[in-house]
């Protein structure tokens, strides 16, 4: 029992991570109908940016505090990121709004090459290591929670309440959600869709790099090439869920997260991700949209 | 000059003007973008801690770069391409004149050309010579020609976006790889064995997604393909997991000439000629070729078969298909099948051909690589999926060539570093600059009087 709730805390955190990156993917698509492949390196591009703003904080002042150097980190990662993606929407997918399906999935997959090299060959191919930022591990009845865990669960907590405060009761997340339901009818209707859009890639690569910032933090490594997993992972989840769906990315994410680490635990660590996308297949083999999906109207 | 109208704020500004202004937000953009990651580099110390260091020369090189870039693009690039494009509207009688030898004949000049193209390179650099360049560009870029024109029959012709194409070359490259080390069974026998058993992975994996479209389609197809790749990596007792397997055995040529120099009937003591590693390579190529071939006319003939027309039925509309009768689940199915043959033949060629396969090789770039090619080159169109495939392929293969760059940046510069970077750089600006590909037109087999080009722009490009 005490091995069942400890591997649940972990996949809770692990689930966490995924469902902060899930949101990213399932707001684009739901948006512009669009795959944005390279969320994932975006995470990645979160993570280093952590990573360098921890080294420039290191280097400048003796000892922060680990709570404001994760807030500085956090924040600086979501700002810089937030500009890359704001960068890439509108070059690379912009320009191919209303031009064919395949033409900014190309470009998106153009562009997580890009991202992803451009790391390698800016910051190196080797792995990026850091010394533990929190080290603390709570022990209630035989379970072990560590500190960083509980800042994880802790801080997805918050930022999906905000999340779901700026979808549901601002206006812009009115905008959204209309443009969501019909571009060109928003469009009319005064909204302005391409701002809309902007934002939309702003808040997706903000959660990113959070997550990031806290895959950091748990992992205390970072490389060039690890938005890949997360990114297919996290997309994984948000079409468990039913792309589109908000909740259903969460969810998602928290189910990709328990069933790896079960998986590992139980069976066999090797095909945890086996598990994770056999689960997917089996579950779309039932719900062709994912569990909180909208069933897809056929228009004839 | 000349003034500028359309939108409001720019009523002032000449293109001059707006240039500059343009160049001043692009170079703080780039600020903004670089500043961490050009400005400063994370470094490994000799304690092995990471250290940053800092490099704001060249990242004010960047900016600039940036810059003066943009500027030029917006005030005097964009400008011309307008002017151009203008003319070309004003004189529509120009452009409607025929098309010239070159583009009338581009598909018989083409088959020349690689027909001839390792006898060329022979008497150009000689046997030894030759090798380079019949192996890394001619042999590299055919394999890729061969997956793009089998995944085009999947995603081109039928209309179902497949991201795990890679796990189909695979499990034809293991299945060469296995059954050549284990049972010694010759590579005419394992050809269509692979074929078969990858075909037999295309239906396995066609069953449970048929009744997913889009996307949904698309996140299964990839995760297909992670499994494969994950259980090759884990199965070790039988794949040899990431180490790989090695010494898979050679082609012979159809049987009576063997390419090991230790064989009795080795091609150069049988042909009594010097020996040369180079008549395996370009009996590989012309191999390779002759495979790209049967891909090609296999695609050319199923086109105007029932089944051929089913698939481009089922990628126009899907419930019109179904309303006519076709069976879409078969549909579905065979041109997961025949995509997925001829994926399995380029994998066992590929295994026969590096003697060694390991996971490594099929990743998911691969198939986003092949994706790219089918979609650059113009969805459904051969010609322009081969033009792409050697853009694209032949491009970063020249990247590795660049010696003479070393002289300008300095002995530490490799150009092989950037060959990813660029060529996620030129998918993206292909892509933008025409998003129907290369070849833009495609053929109808059925017609009315006569047979005339459309647009792509007519065809769709399905839905799962």
């Amino acid at each position: 029992m005490q091995y069942f709730v400890q591997q649940l805390i972990n996949g809770l955190t692990l689930g966490s991570i995924y469902g902060l990156i899930a949101i990213g993917y399932t707001m684009v698509y739901g948006i512009i109908g669009m795959i944005n492949f390279a969320h994932g390196d975006i995470f990645m591009v979160g993570a280093f940016a952590a990573l360098i703003v921890f080294l420039i904080l290191g280097a400048m002042f003796y000892s922060v505090p680990i709570v404001i150097a994760l807030l500085i980190m956090m924040i600086v990662a979501m700002l810089l990121t937030s500009l890359y993606n704001w960068t890439i929407e509108k070059v690379a997918y912009r320009p191919l709004r209303g031009s064919f399906r395949l033409a900014p999935l190309i470009t998106a997959i153009g562009m997580s090459i890009v991202l992803s090299n451009f790391v390698q060959v800016t910051q190196g191919p080797r792995n990026k290591p850091i010394p533990p930022l929190v080290s603390k591990v709570y022990t209630i009845e035989g379970v072990s929670v560590s500190l960083k865990q509980i800042i994880i669960v802790l801080v997805t907590a918050i930022l999906l309440a905000i999340f779901w405060y700026l979808v549901n009761k601002t206006s812009l997340g009115r905008a959204q959600r209309a443009c969501e339901q019909d571009r060109k009818m928003a469009a009319l209707l005064g909204v302005d869709v391409d701002r809309t859009i902007s934002i939309t890639f702003i808040m997706g690569a903000a959660l990113a790099a959070v997550a990031g910032t806290l895959f950091l933090m748990y992992y205390g490594v970072v490389v060039f090439s690890d938005g890949f997993v997360p990114g297919v992972k996290a997309f994984t989840a948000a079409v468990l869920g039913g792309i589109g769906s908000l909740p259903g990315a969460v969810l998602g994410g928290l189910l990709i997260g328990f069933i790896e680490s079960m998986w590992s635990a139980y069976f066999s660590i090797d095909y945890k991700d086996v598990a994770a996308f056999s689960i997917l297949a089996i579950v779309l083999i039932f719900l062709p949209s994912g569990i909180l999906g909208r069933p897809e109207v056929e228009k004839v | 000059m000349a003034v500028t109208v359309s939108p409001e704020r720019d009523v002032v500004a000449t293109p001059v003007q707006r240039a500059f202004r343009e160049a001043l937000y692009a170079a703080a953009i780039a600020l903004g973008l670089f500043v961490l990651f050009i400005g400063l580099k994370t470094d490994q110390n000799i304690s092995n801690e990471l250290i940053l260091v800092q490099r704001w020369g060249l990242l004010a090189i960047v900016v600039i770069a940036t810059a003066v870039g943009r500027f030029l693009y917006v005030g005097y690039a964009q400008p011309a391409m307008e002017r151009a494009k203008a003319q070309k509207a004003a004189a529509p009688a120009a452009a409607a004149t025929a098309p010239g030898f070159i583009r009338r004949n581009f598909n018989q000049i083409g088959v020349a050309v690689l027909l001839l193209y390792p006898v060329a390179i022979v008497l150009l650099f000689g046997f030894q010579g030759s090798l380079k360049w019949v192996d890394n560009f001619g042999i590299q870029i055919l394999i890729y020609v061969m997956l793009a024109w089998g995944l085009n029959i999947v995603i081109g012709l039928a209309g179902l976006l497949d991201l795990g194409y890679v796990a189909f070359y695979a499990v034809g490259a293991y299945a060469y790889a296995l059954l050549g080390t284990h049972f010694g069974l010759s590579f005419w026998i394992l050809l269509p064995a692979a074929g078969l058993m990858a075909a037999f992975w295309g239906v396995m994996l066609g069953f449970p997604v048929l009744r997913l479209r889009g996307d949904y389609l698309a996140i299964v197809t990839l995760a297909f393909g992670e499994i494969i790749r994950l259980v090759i990596i884990n199965w070790r007792e039988v794949t040899n997991g990431s180490a790989g397997i090695s010494g898979i055995p050679k082609v012979s040529f159809f049987g009576l000439m063997s390419f090991n120099v230790s064989d009795p009937n080795y091609i150069a003591k049988v042909l009594g000629i010097a020996q040369s590693g180079a008549y395996y390579k370009i009996f590989l190529y012309y191999l390779i070729l002759g495979l790209c071939f049967l891909t090609a006319f296999v695609t050319i003939r199923l086109r105007r078969l029932p089944v051929g027309r089913a698939w481009e039925a089922l990628r126009e509309d899907e419930i019109a298909c179904r309303s006519l009768g076709i069976n879409t689940t078969t549909t579905k199915l065979t041109a997961f099948a025949t995509g997925a043959m001829f994926g399995g033949f380029a994998g066992s060629f590929f295994a026969a051909r590096q003697g060694f396969v390991s996971p490594e090789s099929f990743v998911f770039l691969e198939s986003a690589i092949i994706l790219a090619i089918v979609v650059l080159g113009g969805m459904g169109s051969l010609g322009g999926i081969a033009v792409a495939a050697l853009v694209m392929i032949g491009g970063t293969e020249i990247l590795r060539e660049l010696d003479f760059l070393k002289a300008v940046f300095g002995p530490d510069f490799t150009p092989e570093l950037y060959r990813m970077l660029l060529f996620g750089m030129a998918m993206v600006i292909v892509m933008l600059w025409k998003p129907r590909g290369f070849v833009g037109s495609r053929e109808p087999t059925a017609f009315l009087k006569e047979r005339r080009a459309v647009s792509g722009s007519f065809t769709k490009e399905g839905h799962g």
